[in-house]
């Protein structure tokens, strides 16, 4: 088993722990999934299309945090770009277009981007540390979106081929996982069949050494806070083509740390270096699924959080070696020798 | 010096995944004695010190201490048994006063204060007891690594430790500093401290060791009295071959000499404020120019410079024929210009990525991240490098943190060497590592230099510097003082003469 596997291994585990929780409280039928009206659906398959907008944001999250940065820019980014599609869409006078919406989309995923680009710059460029360079447009970032709602939840029309982003599907899968899935497949490519992505854990796992090795650190630091706000861009266009409106102060609140929770599950250090797209993609269904047990298995929704807290507290404890060791130690093979007794009582003597 | 053994550790055995880094190894320490502990990287003397200190708990085996078994869970369980230690790197707290240091964990209280005014008091008297005198007031990081080691030493010893390791602790120190070491060490044994050294530096060893264990590939070779151990005996045992004696790379200088055309670096008036006085230098193609200095003379500054690792704010540098303009690491090294850094944990490797990552770095990095070094190729290379600098274990896929010195330090020459650089800069390549791989490492140099490359070398010690070097730059005080070009002056007096008399000069 290798590293990587090794890595994986513990968030399958809770997965799978939490699937199986879910299949014994409602049935087979939480993990089957139907078609209705040729389009997949069932309990599993409708957890995977809530999570897209967490797992994309989690994704650019990744890289970020690879790079031993953090964005906490992301929810309010995402309520940027919804902002931006829908007053766009609104605010022409045939909201069916369909290059009204491409346009829309296109502007809103180019001024998430030019974002993303400005905490990156902020970060590489100006030294600012991370978690504050992010704060800023996590608290600016919002009264950005309001500035462009004019402070009203513009609502898409439900003719709008723009709500196909959040409810459509194509060869029955719904379009939110095919953009995650396909956006996932996009960045594990681009990380790993370039260099790109043992360049980021170098930056991330030792930055002065990347630097006397004449690795362009902060071109790549930007480029990583750029796919960043991209992602979240693109997050908040599915939310908002879902609900067919947008919120600027409520879509994608709190989703920053949802995303972070969903990294650190899938085994990337907080610390920089190592990363694990596939490993966040676990941690964000494992974050999707736990919300629906939670109602499976008859608790209140008020639950919610303090159940989170605790898998939370599950995973890293199981992902801390000196835990793992200290549990089993009673299932170790002790040496044949009598074991001598602990110096501290040979002291107390 | 009391018969009955203060320590005694018999068959311990120690396995990491895979790896068995301890076999059935014996050691015995007594009240009163300084005894070493030898053997290459990654022989096991650190895994034994690190069993000892209860930081790894052997996977066989039993320890004694003071005749009765005891197993420690923790480096404090150690401690509070009465066995300190101090490691290469110093394990203190830059931002904290002297004093805070001295006593972090055991302040002197009045009721729930910490009283400094005594802290202080008694951390001035420590530090006179061992001879050196500091403002106990001041951040530790306002000191210099060294008298951070003597800090650590301080405190060590203050801990009323029974037992004492001492592991690397000189190999950041200059000639003087060691001395007041090892008078204090002379000085605890004296007192009934049983001290154990562990030291590349086998002069020091000589001076000071009554005895010495030697391991190799985590196993007991033998211990003797140093008395009884001559020196080519003991590189003999250390290296399992027949002494692989250093004097063996002495190298046919003469034949480097290349009747030159334009030198390959020409450095005029070169210099930053604050770190090192303006310079002129050249190092032809072919050559290898050794930078020889005290600790704190500014070789490393020197080499940064041209490097590109720092910037210079006056003078000039031409490389190959042209005027380096926009100078910084990633300039230099598609100018040809490869930069091994003093320190490989913090400023070489990344400690997480392999073997092979670490050495496609600088290849990868001048190729931009999109275009990736296809597989096939960078495997290829990596066997390479790794076979023909015997780098153990040889495993590309390995994390190089897992590495022992020696080999680490293989690798960061391994990424370099792929680049095919115009001039490598080595900034105290065999620090801290054992004599095999210093061997290699040296041999290297004289061989890439064989096949034209220029080779800056920097090291502390100068018979290496001596042994390798076509000519010699002599610094003091953050000044180059002179170069030492003929080959009668290739010569350790000669270098501390110039040291000497460059202070006049200045």
């Amino acid at each position: 088993m290798n590293a990587y596997t090794k890595r994986l291994m513990w968030p399958v585990i809770i997965l799978v722990a939490l699937v199986a929780v879910n299949i014994a409280a409602t049935g087979i039928d939480f993990i089957v999934p139907s078609v209705h009206d040729g389009r997949l659906g069932g309990a599993f398959v409708n957890i995977l299309r809530r999570s897209a907008p967490l797992l994309l944001i989690s994704l650019g999250m990744t890289l970020v945090i690879a790079t031993k940065g953090i964005d906490l820019s992301v929810g309010a980014v995402y309520a940027i770009g919804a902002a931006i599609a829908c007053q766009m869409i609104i605010d022409a006078p045939d909201q069916t277009s369909a290059g009204l919406v491409a346009a829309a989309v296109a502007l809103a995923l180019a001024v998430t981007a030019v974002i993303g680009a400005w905490n990156g710059v902020m970060v590489a460029r100006f030294g600012i540390q991370p978690i504050v360079a992010t704060l800023i447009l996590m608290i600016a970032g919002r009264g950005i979106a309001q500035l462009v709602t004019g402070g009203q939840i513009p609502k898409v029309q439900d003719a709008s081929p723009f709500t196909g982003i959040g409810r459509g599907s194509l060869w029955t899968i719904p379009i939110p996982i095919w953009i995650a899935v396909l956006t996932l497949v996009a960045l594990a490519l681009l990380t790993r069949r370039t260099a790109l992505g043992m360049l980021l854990e170098s930056v991330g796992g030792n930055p002065e050494a990347s630097r006397l090795a004449g690795i362009r650190a902060k071109g790549i630091t930007v480029l990583v806070y750029l796919v960043c706000g991209l992602c979240a861009g693109l997050a908040g266009l599915i939310g908002a083509a879902n609900l067919g409106s947008a919120d600027a102060n409520n879509g994608g609140l709190w989703i920053e740390l949802d995303a972070i929770l969903a990294v650190v599950i899938g085994g990337t250090a907080l610390l920089g270096g190592r990363f694990f797209l596939l490993g966040t993609t676990i941690g964000v269904v494992i974050i999707g699924t736990l919300e629906d047990t939670i109602i499976n298995v008859g608790l209140s929704s008020q639950w919610q959080f303090t159940a989170k807290a605790i898998v939370v507290f599950a995973v890293a404890l199981l992902q801390s070696p000196e835990f793992r060791a200290w549990v089993l130690k009673p299932f170790k093979r002790r040496p044949a020798a009598p074991a001598p007794a602990p110096a501290e009582e040979v002291l107390a003597k | 010096m009391s018969d009955d053994p203060i320590v005694q550790m018999t068959g311990i055995r120690k396995d990491f995944t895979g790896v068995r880094a301890l076999d059935g190894v014996d050691f015995t320490l007594r009240p009163g004695e300084i005894h070493a502990v030898m053997g290459e990287n990654g022989a096991g003397k650190s895994t034994l010190i690190k069993v000892l200190t209860g930081v790894h708990a052997p996977d066989a085996g039993e320890i004694l201490l003071e005749g009765r078994p005891v197993r420690f869970h923790s480096p404090g369980g150690a401690q509070a048994a009465g066995i300190s230690t101090v490691y290469q790197e110093v394990n203190l707290t830059d931002n904290l006063s002297v004093a805070e240091n001295l006593f972090a964990g055991r302040e002197p209280r009045r009721g729930p204060f910490i009283d400094f005014r005594a802290m202080r008091r008694k951390a001035r008297a420590l530090l006179a007891e061992i001879g050196i005198d500091l403002n106990v007031a001041a951040p530790l990081s306002a000191y210099s690594i060294a008298m951070q080691q003597l800090v650590a030493i301080a405190r060590a010893v203050d801990i009323e430790a029974k037992v004492l390791i001492l592991d690397e602790p000189t190999s950041s120190l200059d000639r003087d500093e060691v001395e007041v070491l090892l008078g204090v060490m002379r000085r605890l044994a004296e007192g009934g401290t049983a001290l154990v050294f562990i030291s590349h530096f086998l002069d020091q060893v000589y001076e000071i060791a009554d005895r010495m264990t030697v391991l190799r590939n985590g196993a007991l070779v033998g211990s003797w009295a140093t008395a009884d151990l001559p020196q080519g005996e003991l590189i003999g045992h250390m290296l399992g071959r027949e002494a692989a004696t250093l004097e063996q790379i002495e190298r046919d200088a003469s034949a480097h000499r290349v009747a030159d055309e334009e030198p390959l670096v020409r450095a005029e008036g070169l210099g930053r404020k604050g770190s090192i006085a303006p310079y002129d230098l050249t190092i032809r193609r072919g050559e290898v120019v050794g930078l020889a200095g005290l600790l704190g003379s500014g070789r490393t500054e020197t080499a940064r410079l041209i490097a590109g690792a720092d910037r210079a704010d006056a003078g000039s540098l031409v490389f190959d024929g042209a005027p380096a303009g926009r100078h910084n690491p990633r300039t230099a090294a598609a100018r040809g210009i490869a930069f091994c850094p003093e320190n490989r944990k913090t400023e070489g490797l990344v400690g997480d990525l392999s073997v092979a990552e670490n050495m496609i770095l600088a290849m990868q990095a001048s190729r931009g991240w999109a275009r990736s070094v296809p597989a096939a190729r960078r495997d290829r290379l990596v066997a390479e490098f790794i076979e023909k600098l015997d780098i153990r274990p040889a495993d590309p896929a390995m994390p190089v943190k897992n590495l022992s010195g020696g080999n680490q330090q293989k690798v960061l020459l391994a990424r370099w060497m792929l680049v095919e650089p115009k001039l490598l800069i080595l900034d105290e390549p065999t620090r801290g590592i054992d004599v095999g791989a210093k061997a290699d490492i040296q041999r290297l140099v004289a061989e890439l230099s064989g096949g034209g490359m220029a080779v800056l070398f920097v090291s502390a010690e100068l018979d290496e510097v001596t042994r390798l070097s076509d000519r010699i730059a002599v610094l003091r005080d953050r000044a180059l003082v002179a170069v030492l070009e003929s080959e009668a002056d290739m010569t350790t007096d000669r270098i501390v003469d110039a040291i000497v008399s460059g202070g006049h000069r200045a």
